[in-house]
Order: structure tokens, then sequence, then C-alpha cells
């Protein structure tokens, strides 16, 4: 059941990304060229995502737990330090040269574009290395306790 | 490249990623970050933490051939940019949402609804430098 809703949940999102026009580079990198070929659709995007999950996520997060799991996983940090605003630039400064970001890219990996898949290497490399390299300044050996993602 | 300005089926894309973050967190309590659900699939603490994460992405790599199925096209996507600055940006992202502990969705969209600072502070700061990155690539270095 978890696998199922899931997948249906990773459609719906693939959707989403498709449907917006977040899968598309040119349109993404438009939406940050104000002095060149600007397209404001992102804006829309964020809109309608943040309307619904900030709608959504009141009535969800105020249940005991969600239905196919025992416990909300949530971030709990509320640290603005100095790795979380580099991290950020740096993402940044990525999705303004290539056009794609995390969740824009792997739906696009199902239309099977080599170019995608092209981002998508470097992406992988990135974010395997970075987290061993991590892990490895942290503590020796424990490559699988690198810090998650999801402390936001 | 000029993009069509498309203020409704961005909007109806917007509020599908929107769902997709909801039903996430209602069926398993978890943040609909990207970056996170793809890293956790080569960190995976065990079979079940990593076959949700897999499920979901296979459920977004379907999704073209949905799309394709129900209009009889393959979604519009233009790369303005070289496959090295698609590696290389790839490579950058990949750095980034691994320290920033997070991306567009987890940030942008998941943080901000939870009206996380963190966040707030993680979107304000990746959507100013993507911004400088673009104007510097297309209108300094002229790429």
């Amino acid at each position: 059941m978890r696998l199922l809703a899931s997948y249906v949940i990773g459609v719906i999102f693939g959707l989403g990304i498709i449907v917006s026009g977040m899968v598309n580079p040119a349109k993404v990198i438009n939406f940050f060229d104000f002095f060149g070929t600007w397209d404001p659709s992102l804006i829309f995007v964020m809109g309608g995502a943040l309307a619904a999950t900030l709608i959504g996520y009141r009535f969800v997060l105020a249940r005991p737990e969600p239905l196919l799991a025992t416990s909300f996983k949530l971030p709990t940090s509320q640290h603005i330090d100095a790795r979380l605003i580099a991290g950020a630039a740096i993402f940044g400064v990525g999705w303004g040269i290539a056009g794609f970001c995390p969740g824009g890219a792997i739906p696009a990996i199902g239309t099977g574009r080599s170019d995608v898949f092209v981002f998508v290497a470097g992406l992988l490399i990135g974010i395997i290395a970075t987290r061993l390299i991590i892990a490895r300044l942290g503590a020796p050996n424990t490559a699988r306790r690198a810090p998650s993602p999801n402390k936001n | 490249m000029v993009t069509t300005f498309t203020p409704i089926a961005s909007l109806a894309g917007g509020l599908l990623i929107g769902l997709a973050a909801v039903l996430l967190m209602l069926a398993l309590g978890r943040i609909a970050g990207i970056t996170g659900v793809v890293s956790g699939l080569f960190f995976a603490s065990d079979l079940a933490d990593w076959s949700w994460r897999a499920a979901m992405v296979a459920g977004m790599v379907s999704a073209p051939a949905l799309v394709f199925v129900l209009s009889g096209e393959m979604p519009q996507i233009s790369v303005p940019v070289s496959g090295g600055a698609l590696f290389i940006g790839g490579l950058i992202v990949g750095i980034g949402v691994v320290l920033g502990s997070g991306c567009t969705s987890g940030h942008g969209v998941c943080g901000l609804a939870r009206l996380s600072p963190r966040s707030l502070a993680a979107t304000l700061t990746f959507m100013a430098a993507t911004a400088v990155t673009v104007y510097i690539v297309r209108h300094v270095i002229g790429g």
C-alpha cells in the first residue's frame, strides 16, 4: 500500500512538474532572466504549490499520525547557519547554469532525452560525493550516517 | 529563446505539485523534498526506507509517458545550454542541495508551507543566486 501510494504521489508530482513547465529548462531560466526573455510563469507554479500545501498541511498535520506510517518525519532544526546559506547559494548557481533542479529533472528522465541524463549524472555525482565527503569529515567509516538533506 | 507566459497551466501544475506534497505528508508523514527522496536512494537505512523512495521516483519518471498517452505529445523541453553546462550545473546543484539540506520542492514549497525560517532563508538565497547566475550567463558572458 505504501509503495502504491508513493508511486501515485510520484506520478501526480511529475504531472505537476510537466503541466507547470518546471520540466522545461528554457522556461525556468527565462523566469530569472528579468532583463531578457522574462517569463513570469514560475510565480504561478510557486503560488499554486504553496497555496495547496499551506492549506493541506494545516489539515494533515493536525492529525495524530499519517495514514500509512507511524509518525510524521518533520525536520526540527530552526537554526539558520552558514552551511544552509552557502548550500542554497551554490544550488542557485547550478540551477541558473543548467535550468534543471532535482524536482524538475527526475520526471524529465521519463522522456528519454540524453541531455536530461547528462544533468542527472552530474546531479547524482554531486549529491553522493558531497554526502560521502561530509560523512568522512564528520566521522570516518560512517558514510551511512551522513546528514540527511531533509534537515531543514 | 522565448517561452510563452502560461499562468493557467503553471498554476494548475503548481496545484498538482502541492497536492502531491500534501498526499505524501498524509500517507507517509514526509516532506516532499526531491533532494531527500533521491539522495535517500543511495544512503537508505533499510529496504523499507529505500523502497518508498524508489516507488515515488518511478512514479515521477512515469509522468511523461502518461502525458503522452493523454495528449499525444511528449512534454515540451527546450534545453538552451550545452551538455557541458548541464553536467557542471548538475554537479553544482548536487553539491548545493546536500549542503543546503533541500531544493525548490523541499524548501520552496514544503518548508515555506510549514513557515520554516530556515526554508525562507534558503529559498530567498537560492532564488537570488539563480537570478544573479542567469544574469551573468545571459548578459555578461553572453552564453
